[in-house]
């Protein structure tokens, strides 16, 4: 709970910072006191980032000032000056050496001596964290981090992030620190986070899933274009009021969309990953979920059917009988070209439509990106700016364009809504259902739980087999959870 | 290229071939006076050298900077292997006639792809690191040449060397019609899907296949484009100097690659820049130039060569990301 | 399974290797003898450590070309002025290892890629030959020639020095902190710069410990020629390269190992004279050397192995 009598650790008076033409904060005054979790919501652009960025060290603010244990903080802070003051941060993008093993990493992070048996000695220490958090994790100090998938390395990710080191342990920032986790991890980790603050420890959770933000922080912060708009003590608001204070209409799943009626057209795709477990069948006009827990498998069988050819059966028996186009949701890996413009970036997978014989034509081109842009409301002065100047969520936004804006009658989407405000998920929702009615096939791998009443049927996966098929008016949580845990024969 | 729908303006602000360009200025104007106080070459027959020689790097330079477009780390390093088996291949066919020219012409350039795709089925079928593919094809490529030519004494077809030595004033023929080829490959980057594609492909190819876009497909064009131009340029530079001879494309080596990095390519992969292309050659070549009619030795003008390439990318390149 | 077909894709330089031995015993039994053996492999021995060079250098996820041209100039310096004036020519080495510093400390600051910049560098290392030895000449000192002459008990010298070379490597990259800190700066700068460490400094220190293994190449390679040239060790640039590739390293840094590595340069030195024993004419002999890169990383390809999971 927060405790007033105590001095805050970090305060921040009116700070602001622009990136070009861009004001992404705009006087946040905020403080943090020990022993909280403060819980910081609002849509993508609202400045969240940018503010923890500031905190540990990523930038300096141009405007307002920092305070840090009491004093104000000069020109040379930076990333370093953060650790060394305690302020501790878990990126949405890893910092960890993929090359390296667990402990090799963790020795990175001390200074433990270079005494012959320091890898032992890291190793343990990186064990002992990982215990702590995240008990039965299954994870050896001699692995290779690239070879974990993606959940584990979040898991080790965090592990680090709360180890005690050379510097003190104040204030951990998580950004959707649970984005990568599956459900059960996710529960260890904002469990622990509690533990943590009672310790006198700080906690700064970022999150869009409402439900962690209420039920894991003692107070909750909301930010909408770069300013604070709305801070409360979780006891005394609820999470209607918190949405309602960013703005935009939250639907809770007494609202969700009724199942659609439709009328499902023609095979359009079977496969599967491996001989075992049951092939997922798409049929034209459907909307198809993918779901279990995070990293079984659900992005691989996606990529796995993109890269099928069209009308030929693999030697698996797996068949594709339409074109697919990909919506990525790890934007750095799979989606976004960082040299290129934002149109550029969005018109990729239409080129064949904006010209004739291999040329194109910049006239067709430009009109066809000005319609996306418009329609999924892309928030940018001039579309020819890089596309790195565009916030996650907003980048996001370009890689639906590209796909949705190809010609393709069957759209894979890998948890596109990541990073995503809710405004956009529910264009996204909208644009999704209208067009399936029209006879577009849709293939939906989603983490948020709520997405899944879209889809007419749902495929869970675990350990790499689609396990179990479950028709959208049977959904329950309940029923996923069932799915996802149950043992292989 | 990176954003050529900006305006002009901000592209000639933001290009990163003026600096080649100044350069080259610098070297010619310095030259020119050097030679003027000599009695060596006036500016008039000095450009004239520097073109004909110059036109050999900018042709196998285009090809050499679409390979390194295409991705991090991609070099062509077979070039100087093509050059010497087309060179011979090209010579067999012609066989001094002026009536085989096309053939010959045709057996460089077809000689040329072939490499080229082979080097593209190693890097995409056996999966072999695109530095060490071409490394390897090369050494595999000059044994070939150095089986088939060693020794041969054919001497090009009349007609062809002729056509090599013409000019227009003081500019080379031939010099123009590798303008023609820089303005085609000009056109390929910017107005074509293949121009976006190998850009695509360059900074994120996992991203570009998953986009739709052609991946393998467009790789394999961009090999055999540098493989039919390296081919090509070994048939004229046979012709040139009268004949082939194994070791004549040794030295473009690493020109190419001094050539299109010190024009503006980024070696990332991914944003190419045409422009500094004929900069980087004619600066190269003026450069040496100069040292040698200033009596420099050998070890001097080579030193002095590494000393300013050096120079030159530490003025010159911006945000690599290695 | 997984770990299995790792070990294996790194083995594969060992296993080329073997492979190639394997044939030529079947040739000249006499190949596998300690005279044999010392004769095969002479060659490797210089090799072996311009592939160390190398192996610094893609470590950062940079690469050298122009280690070949250095350790010719190396060897010149050995050559021509360290018979005479050894103080000289230790002042000489240690200017040579601060330009390499120096151009590490260029591409790290001015982030330049270390392609183009070794490429001007191998310029300047070759002309630096040139003006010491504008033609073949020069005399190693005398020490340096007994040293390669030596024929120590049981083990032939050159399967000393890859023992050594390989002994080296793996310390510095898998025992000492400083190495996992260089593979970490090759696989996440970043994650380095965080940890407050110098990044400079990393890239700078990996830079002089090439031009050390280079300086050691040159003496090694004058001793075993006896004169200088200063084209003589150009070759070695892309041999290199190649070895730390067959070793099991990958050019986007942070990968490499340096028994693999040591193997590659033994297997990529008996490439060239595996022809000599089943009487192919020469003209083939460069392509040896080609034909043995492409088997043996397509057998890389075909075990399977990427290393990251989908």
């Amino acid at each position: 709970m927060t405790s007033t009598t105590d001095a805050a650790f970090v305060q921040t008076e009116k700070i602001g910072k622009t990136f070009g033409v861009v004001r992404a904060l705009n006087d946040a005054t905020l403080a943090f006191y020990p022993g909280e979790c403060v819980g910081i919501v609002g849509h993508n652009g609202a400045g969240k980032s940018t503010l923890m960025n500031i905190l540990s060290g990523v930038f300096r603010n141009d405007r307002g000032t920092l305070y840090v244990d009491g004093k104000k903080v000069e020109h040379h802070w930076n990333t370093h000056e953060a650790i060394r003051h305690g302020i501790r941060c878990v990126f949405q993008e890893l910092s960890l050496c993929p090359n390296l093993s667990l402990a090799e990493n963790m020795r990175l992070r001390t200074s433990a001596g270079n005494a012959l048996g320091w890898r032992k000695q890291a190793g343990a220490q990186v064990i002992r964290a990982l215990d702590k958090i995240f008990p039965r994790h299954g994870l050896g100090a001699n692995q290779i981090i690239e070879s974990l998938p993606i959940t584990k390395r979040q898991m080790v990710e965090i592990a680090m992030a709360f180890t005690p080191g050379d510097h003190p342990l104040k204030l951990v920032i998580l950004d959707e620190p649970t984005s990568s986790l599956d459900e059960q991890s996710a529960k260890q980790l904002l469990t622990y986070l509690r533990d943590f603050v009672s310790g006198g420890g700080i906690c700064i959770l970022i999150s869009h899933k409402m439900h962690e933000v209420m039920n894991y922080s003692d107070r909750v912060v909301v930010m909408r274009e770069g300013a604070v708009i709305y801070e409360s003590d979780i006891a005394q608001t609820s999470a209607k009021q918190v949405v309602e204070a960013m703005g935009q209409g939250h639907t809770n799943r007494d609202e969700q969309a009724a199942t659609r009626v439709h009328q499902a057209g023609e095979l359009q795709v079977q496969a599967r990953l491996s001989a075992e477990g049951l092939p997922l069948k798409a049929f034209q006009g459907e909307i198809i979920g993918l779901a279990g827990l995070a990293g079984h498998g659900q992005t691989r069988l996606l990529k796995l059917i993109h890269a099928l050819h069209k009308g030929r059966q693999d030697r698996h028996g797996n068949e594709l009988h339409t074109e697919t186009a990909f919506v990525a949701g790890d934007r750095q890996s799979d989606g976004v070209f960082g040299l290129w413009s934002i149109a550029k970036n969005m018109s990729l997978s239409w080129l064949g439509k904006c010209g004739r014989a291999g040329m194109i034509s910049f006239a067709q081109e430009d009109r066809l990106i000005g319609q996306w842009m418009e329609k999924l409301r892309v928030k940018t002065p001039d579309m020819n700016l890089p596309i790195s100047s565009l916030s996650g969520g907003n980048q996001q936004k370009v890689l639906f364009a590209r796909a949705l804006g190809a010609d393709a009658p069957m759209i894979l989407m890998d948890d596109p809504t990541r990073g995503v405000d809710v405004g956009t998920k529910y264009e996204v929702y909208g644009i999704v259902r209208s067009q399936a009615d029209e006879g577009r096939t849709f293939l939906w791998y989603t983490t948020e739980f709520e997405e899944l009443y879209h889809c007419d049927r749902i495929y869970v996966m675990n350990e790499g087999e689609i396990v179990g098929e479950i028709a959208n008016a049977n959904l329950s949580e309940g029923e996923l959870f069932r799915l996802s845990f149950k043992e292989l024969a | 290229m990176s954003d050529t729908r900006v305006s002009p303006w901000n592209g000639l602000r933001n290009s990163y071939w003026l600096s080649a360009w100044v350069a080259t200025a610098v070297v010619l104007i310095a030259t020119t006076l050097f030679n003027a106080g000599r009695g060596g070459p006036s500016l008039g027959p000095l450009l004239t050298t520097a073109l004909s020689f110059s036109t050999f790097t900018v042709l196998v330079s285009l090809g050499q900077m679409l390979v390194i477009t295409s991705g991090p780390g991609n070099i062509d390093l077979s070039i100087p292997s093509v050059i010497a088996l087309s060179g011979a291949l090209s010579m067999g066919a012609m066989q001094s006639s002026n009536g085989l020219i096309a053939l010959g012409i045709l057996v460089a350039l077809a000689s040329g792809m072939a490499v080229g795709i082979v080097n593209f089925l190693l890097i995409r079928l056996l999966k072999i690191p695109p530095i060490i593919a071409t490394m390897a094809s090369a050494l595999i490529v000059l044994s070939c040449a150095i089986a088939y030519g060693r020794g041969m004494r054919t001497a090009p077809p009349a007609l062809l060397a002729k056509m090599l030595v013409a000019r227009i004033d003081y500019v080379p023929v031939f010099s123009i019609f590798a303008m023609a080829v820089t303005l085609l490959v000009w056109l390929l980057l910017t107005r074509t899907i293949y121009g976006r594609a190998l850009c695509a492909i360059g900074q994120n190819r996992n991203a570009a296949r998953l986009a739709g876009v052609k991946t393998d497909f467009h790789v394999l064009l961009t090999y055999a484009i540098s493989g039919a131009l390296a081919g090509l340029t070994g048939c004229l530079i046979a012709s040139y100097s009268g004949g082939n001879s194994l070791d004549q494309g040794n030295e473009y080596l690493l020109l190419t690659v001094a050539v299109v990095v010190i024009g503006g390519t980024s070696v990332a992969g991914g944003r190419a820049s045409l422009g500094g292309i004929w900069g980087g050659a004619l600066f190269m070549f003026l450069l040496v130039a100069l040292l040698n009619t200033a009596g420099a030795s050998a070890g001097f003008r080579t030193l002095l060569t590494g000393v300013i390439i050096v120079m030159v990318a530490a003025l010159t390149e911006r945000r690599q990301t290695r | 399974m997984r770990h299995f077909r790792a070990h294996i894709t790194r083995l594969l330089s060992a296993i080329t290797f073997a492979i190639l031995l394997g044939l030529i015993y079947r040739n000249q039994s006499l190949a596998l003898s300690y005279l044999g053996l010392t004769l095969l492999l002479g060659a490797s021995v210089p090799i072996v450590f311009a592939t160390l060079a190398q192996m610094m250098m893609v470590s950062v996820g940079d690469l050298d070309l122009s280690i070949g041209p250095f350790i010719s100039m190396c060897a010149a310096i050995g050559a021509i002025i360290l018979p005479n004036s050894p103080w000289l020519a230790a002042l000489l080495y240690v200017l040579a290892i601060g330009v390499y510093v120096f151009c590490g400390v260029l591409i790290h600051v001015r982030r330049l890629s270390s392609i183009v910049v070794t490429l001007g560098l191998s310029f300047v290392w070759l002309g630096f030959a040139l003006l010491l030895v504008p033609s073949p000449g020069g005399q190693a000192p005398q020490y340096l020639v007994d040293l390669m002459a030596w024929q120590p008990p049981f083990v032939p010298l050159p399967v000393l020095f890859a023992i050594l070379a390989a002994l080296i490597g793996y310390f510095i990259f898998n025992i000492t902190v400083f190495g996992t800190v260089v593979r970490g700066f090759g696989g996440n700068p970043k994650v380095i710069e965080r940890s407050g460490r110098s990044s400079l400094g990393i890239h700078a220190a990996v830079y002089a410990l090439a031009g050390v293994f280079g300086i050691v190449s040159g003496l090694l390679l004058l001793g075993q020629t006896t004169s200088a040239d200063a084209n003589q060790a150009t070759s070695y640039t892309l041999i290199s390269i190649a070895s730390v590739i067959l070793g099991g390293g990958e050019f986007v840094g942070g990968k490499v190992y340096a028994l693999g590595s040591v193997f590659g340069a033994l297997t990529m030195t008996l490439a060239t004279s595996f022809l000599n024993f089943y009487q192919v004419s020469s003209d083939w002999q460069v392509a040896m050397q080609g034909i043995i890169l492409i088997v043996a990383l397509s057998l890389r390809t075909a075990i399977g192995y990427s290393g990251k999971p989908a």
